[in-house]
């Protein structure tokens, strides 16, 4: 059970899916930190961007990869809109209206893919979707190991975009303190809806990255939600670094618990992982007690 | 914050005489309803308002008199609608014997799970989400256990008798249903003038307040969720024995979650009608998409979706709270 060449594919491919997860995280992580509100509709999201992606590749022949200039704009104006336009009008500044909002969002894009997508699960077709790499003893998929560089990448510019920029500044300013935000001349409802835009965009870079090594079906987001969840929790709330960390570490715990206790066990060591920070280490992992 | 340690107007005895007294007419109003009516669709849709009244009013106690956001109650709902359907296929226990055992059982996990997320000190959205991740443990344990049927799910034998909670009639199961909402009505409206009411509500507006002038929050946090976890597990067991069928999705999944937490939240959480009038017109509004779109899968849900939201944006004190909504938006325009 122990020999290296059993573990080291198994870690690397949690490593290259917890890539995927973290940037889905990331997206999370900052809502969380700065909205200070559980994003229920993040699943539902993904979902959207996965078959833009995936229409992108059968409608106009664009490669997922390719789709990227695409999708981050188009699911950063989504975001935007959604934030600015329903979700903080209904809120009314109550912490249950926003879930609430969120919820109801999310049943309308689930049930809206439904209608125009029926509940069949599509896959795509691309040149490279059945290439191998060779790392050691260990054969990855090819679009696995693209995916976690891009995600790595992405996380990367997310981070430059938080610590180095004017908006960021501003974002981190309203997630501390969003009264004295204000009073600095900050408009505290624009840096919201731009970090939801942001949320969003991350999604739809991790769709394209996902895509070539998945599927879509009207109901793929909710998997993702509650191992988002998880990352988020295990980073710290609201921290960047600590999500990064917590995906790859829920990927490679997802994929070791697969190993030993077969799919559907597997998925018990994440949620218990989860329920023991939760409780034992409120703060994250990789958080300060505060 | 606002410190209201002792609501006064809710501690008057004539209080709970009064809601005594509504709770009364409305057992009487759908009781009269339901001998009167002898069409299948409408008792149907009578047994299933009073089967989500339920589930939300076990959430509102927790939720709403708590101000403790569970994400995760079907975690009782499903522990009792499988100790409701194992006690009689694997036990050979009486299905009357059952439902007592189902609503303890699902105390008893309430309690547990109380114990420990209150004892760490769980607020908010951790408390939100670890309920969830409860729920999920629970609905990976439930397809693996060897005793639920798996993913199958369990089916219970049709025997239609008064004895095995099996009814040839819709009007057995309203009967029963309505038993278990004025039961949960009974309990809010005691929990609301009681002493313990007013500790849970002043632990739910300021906890630090409420434990600088002796309250536990702990001990009173504890004993709501079990009160709320019990009514959520008779729910679970009700299901079962109207659908005589039960698997992990239905028992432990979001859906039912989401059912008690909306009707609630629509309806105007902790009041003692909220959750009734937010589960019969959040179920009306189901079933009258359901019958003009039915024919077009999502549609209904997509207008499901859009109402919820617009309820939310339009009435913030949910749907009890609609004349004072109403007055608010009156005087801002007139200002």
């Amino acid at each position: 059970m122990l020999d290296f060449d059993i573990l080291f594919p198994s870690v690397l491919n949690g490593l290259t899916t917890g890539a995927v997860y973290a940037l889905i995280a990331l997206g999370l992580t900052l809502i969380y930190g700065v909205l200070h509100i559980i994003n229920f509709a993040h699943g539902a999201a993904l979902m959207v961007a996965l078959y833009g992606v995936y229409l992108l590749k059968t409608h106009l022949g664009i490669d997922p990869y390719l789709a990227l200039p695409i999708m981050v704009p188009a699911m950063f104006v989504l975001g935007y809109a959604l934030q600015r336009g329903i979700i903080n009008r209904a809120s009314h500044g109550k912490d249950e209206n926003i879930l609430l909002v969120t919820l109801g969002l999310s049943i309308v894009l689930e049930n809206l893919a439904l209608m125009l997508f029926k509940s069949d699960t599509r896959s795509i077709e691309t040149a490279y979707t059945l290439s191998t790499v060779q790392i050691g003893p260990a054969f990855i998929a090819l679009p696995k190991l693209v995916a976690f560089a891009g995600a790595l990448v992405a996380s990367a510019v997310l981070l430059l975009l938080v610590t180095r920029t004017d908006l960021g500044r501003a974002i981190r300013a309203v997630a501390k303190e969003k009264h004295g935000a204000k009073l600095m001349g900050i408009d505290v409802d624009h840096v919201y809806a731009m970090s939801f835009g942001i949320g969003l965009a991350c999604l739809g870079a991790a769709a394209c990255f996902l895509l070539p090594a998945y599927y879509v079906n009207p109901q793929v987001g909710s998997g993702f939600v509650l191992v988002a969840f998880t990352i988020v929790v295990l980073g710290g709330m609201g921290s960047f670094a600590g999500a990064l960390a917590g995906g790859l570490l829920v990927g490679v715990v997802e994929s070791l618990g697969g190993l030993w206790w077969g799919e559907s066990l597997g998925q018990l060591g994440i949620f218990a992982l989860f329920i023991g920070v939760l409780l034992f280490r409120p703060q994250g992992l990789f958080g300060a007690r505060t | 914050m606002k410190l209201r340690l002792v609501p006064s107007a809710h501690l008057k005895t004539h209080g709970l005489t009064r809601d005594v007294a509504g709770i009364a007419a409305f057992a009487a109003v759908v009781g009269a309803l339901t001998l009167a009516l002898n069409s299948g669709v409408w008792l149907t849709f009578i047994m299933m308002a009073l089967y989500a009244t339920l589930l939300s009013q076990a959430w509102n106690i927790l939720g709403g008199y708590g101000g403790q956001f569970s994400f995760g109650h079907a975690l009782f709902f499903g522990s009792g609608a499988y100790v409701q359907a194992v006690a009689q296929l694997q036990g050979g226990v009486n299905a009357w014997l059952a439902l007592l055992l189902a609503v303890a059982a699902a105390g008893a996990v309430a309690a547990a799970v109380g114990a420990l997320t209150f004892r760490y000190g769980l607020k908010g959205s951790y408390f939100a989400l670890v309920t969830l991740a409860f729920a999920e443990v629970f609905r990976v344990l439930a397809v693996a256990a060897p005793f639920t049927g798996g993913g199958v799910g369990l089916m219970l034998p049709l025997d239609e008798s008064v004895a095995n909670l099996q009814f040839a009639s819709r009007k057995g199961y309203i009967a029963l249903a309505l038993a278990l909402v004025v039961a949960a009505l009974l309990v809010t409206a005691w929990l609301r003038n009681s002493r313990l009411g007013a500790q849970l509500q002043a632990v739910r507006d300021n906890e630090d307040a409420a434990r600088a002038v002796g309250v536990d929050p702990w001990a009173v946090k504890l004993r709501a969720i079990v009160l709320s976890g019990a009514f959520m597990g008779a729910g679970g067991a009700f299901y079962v024995q109207v659908f005589q069928y039960i698997d992990p999705g239905i028992a432990f999944g979001p859906a039912t979650s989401v059912e008690a937490l909306v009707g609630a939240i629509v309806g105007g959480m902790g009041t003692l009608w909220g959750p009734v009038l937010g589960a019969a017109v959040l179920h009306l509004l189901a079933e009258v998409t359901r019958n003009l779109f039915g024919n077009l899968p999502g549609l209904n849900m997509v207008i499901y979706g859009c109402v919820l939201v617009l309820i939310v944006m339009l009435l913030p004190r949910g749907l009890v709270g609609i004349g004072r909504s109403v007055r608010d938006v009156w005087r801002s325009r007139h200002d």
